[in-house]
């Protein structure tokens, strides 16, 4: 079977592999590899002679790829960065989408083309996952901040909750900045007064 | 106000300095710019955050231009470096074993003399010597080449150079996946602290005076935006003399130390910024002359000569054909916007684009167009001399 592609997925959670794994699997019958550690990854990668490797483009282990530009046996095969300079609004798209791909040289574009869009959608709801976590994170985390200082200053001045967010709001224009902050301020304050 | 957003693009390093300095000091908004600083997990993608138009400057490893220009890697169009932002700021650091074997054997550790350091490790070591650098195209693999080539250790046989994310340097070298590193600092003194290795060299004793990072730009950008490029050059060319000023490091180390920024302690930090390095855990101290320059001795100034250097030593090892290798090269450095944006506030600027490398061995006062220029000590640790061929072009 010559016509099917051997693609490595660069990937050390396990959830996302089989989920990037699945997604590939519907653009055709691939022999995909998934990879999960990161030592020696380039040798790892070179041993298995891939058509197209995919990786996270957040994945610090990304620069060890870049070697694999450079063939530096008679064995190896050069790969490129992506399908080619021709298709660079994919490669944007990829890019925006947190994904890299490096191809062998000389693979044809068409091939690869509709497993890079679903690597790309795939990536791209990762990538949006992962921005919401973060918003609700620094969401949550000001909301715990905002609860202490409320509590400090309802103990400090005999006032209720109310009042006491009322104070924080009101100071936190006062000074043009976010209520976030000076509960911020207030809590390290309060710690070092101790 | 009327502030232009700018996304710029950083990897947490000591050297990202003029940027972030640029955006938190003012320097940025002096020239009605606003930085937006994105931090980038690795070199690759940063480069290719720039290519595709994700941030429109960057803090470049200065051979990255130069390989995207002959065709190395990325596959985005031609970047160029407008100045170069710091020059040299690496270390070498072998594993704790093999410090302890070269201590044995007699070395003194003295963190500057690099032949002496290279016969050593060769000696504690044998072949081949792995080393771990941050990136294929970087001047921590130029410098290696070239000290252990001069050494008598050629790749691939004698010698494995490989990339390993900084970050992970300090567990490849407890691993013993590899025998030594250079890196940029905080990561060789973060290697102290953490205890997996000690200091050998500060990477200027193998070239004292090695354009380490810069400032690239996509070559269409700074063709359609000169206004822009020229603010932009002027903010961090003001942050990269600000940082010059030893009075300001303590204030750039608190700064740098931020979470967003390096997320690093301030104190392992300042130990780049002033040159003054731990090279153990026992504590053992030294101060490394021209240890990292933003400013000094026309530091910023993108020489030609140090393009076409950066070309050659790639072209040789590669096996590319050299005169093309150095027309291509020598084009990416920008020494004609240095010299059009800054005129008004770099009073000394030198007449030749060009250099002798390797040529200086203390600091000389050159004569210049309008004053003179002060260019700082510049040798190769054996001695050898770079003379510019100047390519096709003679001036620029």
């Amino acid at each position: 079977m010559t016509d099917r592609l051997s693609i490595v997925v660069v990937e050390k959670d396990r959830a996302r592999a089989l989920l990037i794994v699945d997604s590939l699997r519907e653009t055709g019958d691939h022999n995909i590899f998934v990879i999960s550690e990161e030592t020696s990854l380039a040798r790892r990668i070179a041993e298995r002679q891939p058509d197209l490797v995919l990786i996270d483009l957040t994945n610090p282990s990304r620069d060890m790829l870049e070697e694999l530009t450079l063939a530096s046996g008679p064995m190896e095969r050069p790969v490129a960065m992506f399908v080619d300079r021709s298709d660079a609004a994919q490669t944007k798209a990829a890019i925006e989408a947190g994904v890299s791909a490096y191809v062998v040289d000389g693979l044809r574009a068409d091939r690869i083309k509709s497993i890079m869009d679903a690597a790309i959608a795939r990536f791209h709801m990762f990538h949006k996952m992962r921005s919401e976590l973060i918003a609700t994170k620094a969401a949550l985390d000001e909301r715990k901040i905002i609860d202490r200082a409320k509590g400090l200053l309802m103990r400090a001045r005999g006032i209720d909750e109310d009042a006491a967010y009322a104070l924080l709001r009101k100071t936190a224009m006062d000074q043009g900045r976010k209520i976030a902050d000076v509960a911020s301020a207030l809590a390290t304050a309060a710690a070092l007064l101790k | 106000m009327n502030q232009l957003s700018l996304p710029l693009g950083f990897i947490p390093l000591v050297d990202a300095a003029p940027l972030i300095i640029a955006k938190e000091l003012g320097f940025a908004e002096e020239e009605r710019l606003s930085f937006d600083l994105k931090r980038a997990a690795s070199w690759s993608m940063l480069r290719d955050m720039l290519s595709f138009g994700q941030v429109d400057g960057a803090h470049m490893l200065s051979p990255v231009p130069v390989a995207t220009a002959l065709g190395l890697g990325g596959a985005g169009g031609r970047l160029d470096a407008l100045q170069v932002l710091a020059v040299n700021g690496t270390v070498i650091g072998v594993s704790r074993a093999l410090a302890a074997r070269m201590s044995a054997a007699g070395h003194p550790f003295d963190f500057a003399d690099a032949e002496a350091a290279g016969h050593a490790l060769i000696a504690a070591k044998g072949a081949p010597l792995r080393i771990g650098v941050p990136f294929p195209f970087s001047m921590h693999a130029e410098l290696l080449y070239y000290w252990l080539g001069a050494l008598g250790v050629h790749a691939p046989q004698h010698l494995i150079v490989r990339t390993i994310p900084p970050p992970l340097m300090a567990e490849a070298l407890a691993s013993g996946e590899i025998d030594a590193f250079c890196v940029g600092e905080p990561w060789g003194s973060v290697a102290v602290e953490t205890g997996a290795g000690a200091l050998l060299l500060p990477g200027a004793a193998i070239w004292s005076f090695a354009p380490e990072k810069v400032l690239a730009v996509r070559h269409d950008w700074a063709d359609a935006n000169p206004d822009i490029a020229g603010r932009l050059m002027r903010a961090v060319w003001r942050a990269g003399r600000w940082l010059g000023a030893s009075e300001n490091h303590t204030t750039a180390a608190e700064i740098l130390a931020r979470s967003v920024y390096l997320n690093v302690a301030a104190e392992i930090i300042d130990r780049a910024l002033a040159g003054e390095l731990i090279l153990s855990q026992t504590g053992a101290e030294a101060r490394a002359p021209q240890f990292l320059e933003f400013h000094a001795g026309a530091a910023t100034f993108p020489w030609r000569s140090q393009a076409e250097w950066i070309g050659m030593q790639i072209a040789a090892r590669l096996g590319l054909d050299r005169s093309q290798a150095v027309t291509a090269a020598r084009a990416v450095f920008r020494p004609d916007l240095y010299r059009r944006n800054l005129a008004g506030i770099v009073h000394r600027m030198p007449i030749s684009s060009d250099k002798v490398e390797g040529g200086l061995v203390h600091a000389e006062t050159l004569t210049g167009a309008e004053d003179s220029v002060v260019l700082n000590r510049n040798r190769f640790f054996d001695g050898r001399i770079f003379d510019p061929t100047g390519g096709k072009v003679t001036k620029s």
